[in-house]
């Protein structure tokens, strides 16, 4: 866009909106993704996938609707969150796929394909991130919800108790026709919702009116406590369905929405203390953990006893068997891991099958995400903007780190799925919402602000009045 | 609000930055580590991905592979007339390793061996399928035969040399195993192997090369041996001064013959011929310990031999004298293999050279081509030429005219020694029956055997080494002779 000059000196300077950028790089993304199923097409086949040109097509049209609605309507919103959700939808998908093929996992009694459910799944995600920006064409109204939003968030979290667990953990909820969601995914970004709106009313309070204690300031009980009793029970209510990686990621968003509300250190030393306690005290009782922390300490000591261990020995031996390059696509074993290979342990098949090369250009993928994501806080020009974006941004990168650590025994597992990569429905769709979400709110940080009307006596109002 | 952002911005940095050091870590600090590690089920996989080389022998391969399905192992290994040939090749299994030359020539035969680094960079180039080489043979197949069907239903073990070259011609055992029953890793397979393993006849035992046996009177040849270098006696036909009865030194017992032979101050040709037990436990005697051992040493005693199969070390022991005069006679603690004493043999025949036994002639890239020739070895010098000669006499004179007339061959040239080892507390237990011998044409010796055989089921008059094992050497050289016209 060319520059506007205008006569008066409130000029704005209109930012280039990079849509053409954008497009561009959504077919780049779309291409690559293309490339990698044709790639696993031949090596487990010998031949082009038959249904390449559909998986291609449909991905396309993802990308193209969403670029459309994006020039449409949030012209000036971050050229890269969209292409960067398109490249790992896309390449999730030929992974996915990939692991579809695989006769050992077909063997498994628990396994269906799921590259085309996943592709549905996308198409609804996709639909979800353009509902948000045609429908919230200001991020800020999402202010007026902030105790709507705690009450959702709460009875999303306390759904599941309600239906059986599955896999040791009481996290999905089962609607007859659709299959299973996870409703802590839509979760985590309306309490990031909730939690800015209130500390966006409450951040001075919370920073200012404080006793001291120790060294550190703490807050009065009726500022603090809503927020504290919220948190507490969404880790409650998470800790019982034993879904620890959810509650570490409220944990994590929480802790640094409050520091960035109230600019105070005291809030992470305060955070870090209550995290330590937490941890400790769920492990101790807990058996779910306990197993993943045994395995976490040494996978291979359980090898042919502990489930787990054996499972995680076989991640790391299959991250180890990539090697630097990698198998190629379709040329590897990842799926020797049997169970979850297609979701919580998708990295594994990448480590392997891409080697660490793969491995860490899919975390530049996401780090760019969360990059592009915190770029937009700082851009963002209102406190509620800023405390959603980083919010989103900040949970994103925790889960990213819990999950990809988890998988490569940096940290014990807990049991979520990378972003996007993944097969499960709630969380493409959820991840697609807070791509959304954060693109709205960088296209109002970006959007050049609205010309003054023309003054007839522009020169005249450049004299300072008395 | 921007300062904490901007922390926050570094933490999350932070965090991305631990995961792409952890992933260097895995993924290239502990990528090998990890890779080889047992556990690793793609190490197997791989293996069995491709056809695995085959083991030649006479031209033909006496292995192959099967696809199989049901299984991520892609091919499984089988053997033509499998219990003729494991004591040669060994196992191969899914589920259990490999034994022997499977296990030995494994990177050849997987063709994941260094030598064929060149091919293998070819056939990247071509597309062609990955396959292993050859490992080509020195075994002959009518001699391996023959001694399979010489040992019959019997326990026991035949080996025969090439004198010349120390080639390997037959390596027999038995009871012998098939290792395609177990080839594969099934419960089937599994069950079948440990079948195998509980058999109380160990039909997985190698006793050609990894079963040591008192040598019996075959060791005879030794003592002559060491008698004529150690310049005891020069002349075959003389008198020696062997007294009958003979007592043991440091004791009162006297040693017996096997029946009433002419053996006072017998010559060593008649010695050696009616296999007197007094006359060469009195010339062991006479050399002393140290002189036996230094013999046993140059016949390749007392140490392991690679075939490259490994084979366990004969061993000559360090003893006092009467021990030492009864290891002169093959008894005591002297305790040799069948190999061991082909060697003896191949030696004498050879005049004197004893070559290294080997039994892989040619390595081959899956196209045929010869990675590596082996060129025969001299693994030294266990007696004179000269010597060697007089020790052939003698034991020619034993097959024309004394225990060991029945290794005959109609227009042959055969020399042999009988031996019949005691074997148990006070010689409780059956004992074993040994034949080693070597047939001579115009060009020198083609070849050479020792047979043992072990039969627990024949009557105990009838176990000597003359009636049980000689006839198996027999058709063991026969068969050796005729495939060379």
């Amino acid at each position: 866009m060319s520059v506007v000059t205008n006569t008066t000196t409130i000029g704005a300077i209109d930012a280039p909106s990079r849509r053409n950028t954008e497009l561009a790089l959504i077919v780049f993304a779309v291409a690559i993704s293309v490339f990698a199923y044709a790639n696993v097409g031949l090596a487990l086949n010998g031949e082009l996938p038959s249904g390449m040109l559909g998986y291609g097509a449909g991905l396309a049209l993802l990308g193209g609707v969403a670029h459309l609605v994006v020039r449409r309507f949030a012209k000036y919103a971050d050229p890269l969150l969209l292409p960067l959700a398109t490249l790992l939808n896309g390449l999730g998908l030929a992974l996915i796929w990939r692991l579809d093929q695989s006769e050992r996992l077909a063997r498994l009694p628990s396994f269906a394909p799921a590259a085309s459910k996943q592709l549905v799944f996308s198409a609804l995600g996709v639909a979800l991130f353009i509902g948000v920006l045609i429908l919230l064409k200001d991020h800020r109204i999402l202010q007026r919800y902030t105790y709507i939003s705690m009450v959702v968030a709460l009875i999303l979290l306390i759904l599941p108790m309600f239906f059986p667990p599955q896999f040791g953990a009481r996290i999905w909820i089962t609607i007859p026709g659709l299959g299973s969601l996870q409703p802590g995914e839509f979760a985590k970004i309306i309490i990031a919702v909730f939690f800015s709106g209130y500390l966006m009313v409450k951040r001075d309070a919370l920073a200012l009116a404080s006793r001291r204690f120790m060294g550190m300031y703490l807050p009065r009980g009726r500022d603090l406590g809503p927020i504290l009793a919220i948190w507490a029970m969404s880790i409650l209510i998470l800790v019982f369905e034993t879904d620890l990686g959810t509650s570490l990621l409220f944990f994590g968003m929480f802790v640094v929405m409050l520091y960035v509300a109230t600019e105070r250190t005291s809030w992470i030393v305060f955070g870090l203390a209550m995290s330590a306690a937490g941890a400790v005290g769920v492990a101790s009782f807990e058996p779910h953990v306990q197993d993943r922390v045994t395995a976490w300490l040494d996978p291979f000591a359980g090898w042919g006893t502990h489930e787990a261990s054996e499972q995680m020995a076989q991640v790391l031996m299959s991250f180890g068997s990539g090697g630097t390059l990698g198998t190629g696509l379709g040329q590897g074993h990842s799926d020797l891991i049997l169970f979850a290979a297609n979701t919580d342990f998708i990295l594994a098949t990448v480590g392997e099958e891409l080697g660490l090369a793969g491995v860490m250009a899919f975390l530049l993928l996401y780090g760019l995400i969360v990059e592009r994501g915190v770029r937009t806080a700082l851009a963002a020009r209102d406190p509620f903007g800023k405390l959603l974006a980083i919010g989103l941004s900040g949970a994103f990168a925790i889960q990213v780190f819990v999950v990809a650590g988890g998988v490569m025994g940096l940290i014990p597992l807990t049991g979520m799925t990378m972003p996007f990569l993944a097969a499960g429905g709630s969380s493409v769709i959820a991840n697609w919402a807070l791509i959304g979400i954060l693109i709205r709110i960088s296209d109002t940080a970006r959007r050049p602000a609205p010309a003054p009307a023309p003054s007839t006596d522009a020169e005249m109002t450049q004299v300072v009045r008395p | 609000m921007n300062k904490p952002l901007r922390r926050v911005a570094i933490f999350c940095g932070i965090l991305m930055l631990s995961l792409l050091l952890r992933d260097n870590w895995i993924q290239y600090a502990r990528a090998d580590e990890l890779t080889n590690r047992s556990e690793n089920r793609r190490i197997r996989i791989e293996r069995y991905a491709h056809e695995r080389g085959n083991i030649i022998v006479d031209g033909k391969a006496v292995t192959g592979s099967v696809e199989t399905n049901g299984s991520d192992f892609r091919y499984k290994r089988v053997w033509k007339d499998g219990p003729l040939w494991a004591p040669v090749t060994g196992y191969s299994s899914q589920a259990f390793d490999s034994s022997q030359l499977e296990n030995i020539e494994d990177g050849i035969l997987t063709g994941n061996d260094d030598q064929l680094f060149f091919n293998r960079t070819l056939s990247m180039f071509t597309g062609q399928k990955k396959q292993g080489g050859n490992i080509v043979t020195t075994l002959n197949g009518a001699a391996q035969k023959a001694a399979f069907k010489g040992l019959g239903q019997k326990k026991g073990a035949v080996v025969a040399l090439d004198p010349q070259t120390g080639a390997i011609l037959a390596l027999a055992s038995t009871p012998s195993y098939d290792p395609s029953v177990f080839a594969g890793n099934s419960t089937k397979d599994s069950e079948a192997r440990q079948k195998l393993l509980d058999d109380k006849d160990k039909p997985m035992l190698n006793r050609a090369l990894r079963e040591t046996y008192p040598p019996g009177s075959t060791f005879k040849v030794v003592t002559a041996a060491a008698a004529l270098e150690n310049g005891l006696y020069d002349d075959i036909d003389a008198k020696t001064e062997s007294p009958l009865p003979w007592t043991l030194p440091q004791t009162k017992v006297a040693l017996q013959n096997q029946g009433n032979l002419p053996c006072e101050d017998a010559s060593l040709r008649e010695a050696l011929r009616v296999s007197c037990n007094t006359v060469f436990g009195k010339v062991s005697d006479d050399l002393g310990n140290k002189k036996m051992i230094e013999q046993t040493d140059k016949f390749g005693f007392n140490k392991e031999v690679f075939t490259p199969v490994r084979a366990d070390a004969s061993i000559y022991p360090e003893d006092n004298r009467p021990q030492n005069a009864m290891a002169g006679i093959g008894q005591a603690s002297n305790r040799t293999t069948p190999l061991q004493m082909a060697m003896v043999t191949a030696a004498i025949a050879n005049d004197g050279k004893l070559m290294k036994p080997y039994m892989v002639a040619k390595r081959q890239t899956p196209d045929l081509d010869d990675v590596y020739t082996h060129q025969p070895e001299e693994l030294g010098r266990s007696l004179s030429g000269e010597n060697a000669q007089k020790l052939q006499q003698m034991m020619e004179t034993v097959v024309n005219d004394g225990t060991g007339t029945r290794a005959q061959l109609p227009g042959v040239t055969v020399g042999g020694k009988t031996g019949t080892a005691q074997h148990g507390l006070n010689n409780s237990e059956k004992p074993y029956a040994w034949f080693i011998s070597y047939a001579k044409t115009d060009n020198g010796s083609p070849v050479a055997v020792a047979v043992v055989v072990e039969d627990g089921n024949a009557n105990r008059g009838d176990i000597s080494g003359g009636g049980l094992a000689a006839p198996i050497a027999r058709d063991v050289m026969k068969a050796v002779i005729d495939s060379k016209q």
